[in-house]
């Protein structure tokens, strides 16, 4: 009887995993490591700079509060949104976020370039009650935000953080971070975080 | 991408595919000692697996997918730096600065590279950049009586402007109504441009450690009073003194100043409203009512034609 070398994978689980595992991370191997070593997706546009404390605070409330389940941070070289949002996004803009926040789902509008779009004030109404400024809207409210006060316990922490991830905090940023934050509310800084948004390509 | 990287994608991604190939080949051939279509002499529940050759639509369908992935690697970019012969990409890249930006776009115009974002627009340029153009040469006054001009203005109110002051332009509690006539920054032409391509910032400062609740309660009945409210005349009387601080905006006569944004108090609009105790908030904390700037978001044509638009808002 002639040997059935395709046996080897017929009757053998471990070795049909051990060529699945091979085959996979070919894919990674080509499309992941280039870029890690890439410069357009390694070097900050030049108008970037890291968020301040508060802005950091607010970006953590913006996890928190799932804003990135409905809103993208993402726009895309196309004309239609283009026009809407501004100029497309680019790598060089997002080098220091940590987890990216680009999303995948818009029920609402993208938020990559919201900074400077409309006033605090405006931003303050809409996160109150969306509906008293944009009456089809169909976001939440999230009042919460503007009872709960920061305590900065963490702030420094999560900055030491990011230095050690490669985002350049001097130890001057980061002495005495928490004390700026604190006694702020949620609400003054999840909008100095937007307001920060896609203002260093502008 | 350094040449090192480069080839490492080619190497991989081509090998990968030769190796699937040589793989598909080799399994096409019978490695057993049983006839094609006989049993291979073990069945499972009933069903018995005969040595049958790959399915011939499914073969088929594998090699065509092949000739896919080939000609789309040299057709597009795939291959490392390899940039494929059409010379496509989707936009331009690597940019650090809005000015690289617009320098790549008119850099990929000029040499006629085959970048689909800047062709998408240079096609939309072509047809709507005569309708913005026959518009550049109207005055703003001529564009807010011109039908088809404002409802190119309506359209991009509703998208950029309606989030603040309403889809029916008539604002909402600290977001000025735009129908009223009433402009804080002037309401000419001139005036309402500057304010949306530059934006504005009002400052309204607090009061109450300069004025105290006392004199915040008296200074807001005596503003009550210059629109014409029935309002305790006593109280207003000592308003009326310490009325002077305001003044340095709003006017000895209290009818603002465009200049600084400062409401005229006597025409009975208020913009954070007109109760005694709303004008008593407004001068305990102030007010900071901010318009975003919209030169670089919409640029000069499409400024134009929204002023114009808001302008025939106020038409009578």
């Amino acid at each position: 009887m002639k040997k059935n070398k395709h046996e080897l994978v017929e009757k053998h689980v471990g070795w049909f995993a051990v060529f699945a595992i091979i085959a996979i991370s070919i894919g990674g191997l080509v499309e992941i490591t280039p870029l890690l070593f890439d410069k357009q997706v390694n070097e900050p546009v030049k108008n970037l700079r890291p968020y301040t404390a508060l802005e950091l605070e607010g970006r953590d409330i913006y996890i928190r509060e799932g804003c990135v389940g409905c809103h993208s941070q993402m726009i895309r070289p196309f004309r239609p949104e283009t026009e809407r949002y501004g100029h497309y996004s680019v790598a060089g803009e997002s080098v220091w976020e940590h987890p990216f926040l680009w999303g995948s789902k818009r029920t609402g509008p993208d938020l990559a370039r919201v900074g400077g779009r409309y006033s605090d004030e405006w931003h303050y109404v809409h996160l109150m009650d969306p509906r008293a400024v944009v009456p089809e809207s169909n976001m939440p409210a999230y009042p919460w935000l503007a009872e709960r006060v920061l305590d900065g316990r963490l702030t420094e922490r999560k900055m030491r953080a990011f230095q050690r991830l490669g985002v350049p905090y001097t130890d001057e940023d980061i002495e005495g971070a928490g004390e700026e934050v604190r006694g702020k509310t949620e609400m003054e800084a999840l909008i100095a975080y937007l307001q920060s948004l896609g203002t260093a390509l502008r | 991408m350094s040449s090192f990287w480069s080839a490492w994608i080619i190497v991989l991604t081509l090998g990968t595919l030769i190796a699937l190939m040589i793989l598909l080949k080799w399994n096409m051939s019978n490695f057993t000692d049983v006839e094609e279509g006989e049993s291979m002499g073990h069945s499972f529940d009933g069903i018995e697996e005969l040595n049958n050759p790959l399915p011939k639509w499914w073969t088929i369908l594998f090699w065509a997918c092949f000739a896919w992935g080939f000609l789309y690697l040299a057709l597009y970019p795939g291959l490392g730096n390899f940039p494929g012969l059409l010379g496509w990409t989707s936009s331009n890249q690597g940019i650090r600065s809005l000015e690289e930006s617009r320098e790549m776009t008119a850099q990929a115009i000029a040499e006629g590279r085959n970048v689909q974002y800047v062709r998408e627009r240079q096609r939309a340029e072509e047809v709507y950049g005569p309708i913005f153009q026959q518009y550049a040469s109207l005055s703003i006054d001529e564009i807010a009586k011109n039908p088809e001009a404002l409802r190119i203005g309506q359209r991009l109110f509703l998208q950029n402007c309606a989030q603040c002051h309403g889809s029916d332009a008539r604002g909402s509690l600290g977001f000025p109504n735009l129908t009223d006539g009433v402009f804080n920054w002037g309401g000419t032409a001139e005036h309402v441009y500057v304010t949306l391509m530059e934006g504005r910032v009002a400052e309204m400062p607090a009061f109450l450690d300069q004025l105290g609740e006392q004199g915040i309660s008296d200074v807001a009945t005596y503003v009550l009073s210059l629109s014409g409210r029935a309002v305790d005349r006593e109280a207003a009387r000592r308003g009326e003194q310490q009325f002077a601080v305001c003044a340095a905006c709003h006017g000895m006569d209290g009818k603002g100043n465009i200049a600084l944004g400062a409401p005229d108090l006597t025409n009975n609009v208020w913009l954070y409203g007109g109760s005694q105790r709303a004008v008593e908030e407004t001068l305990r904390y102030g007010r900071n009512g901010v318009m975003p700037r919209w030169d670089e978001i919409l640029g000069e044509d499409k400024v134009k034609i929204l002023s114009g638009y808001v302008l025939s808002l106020n038409a009578e």
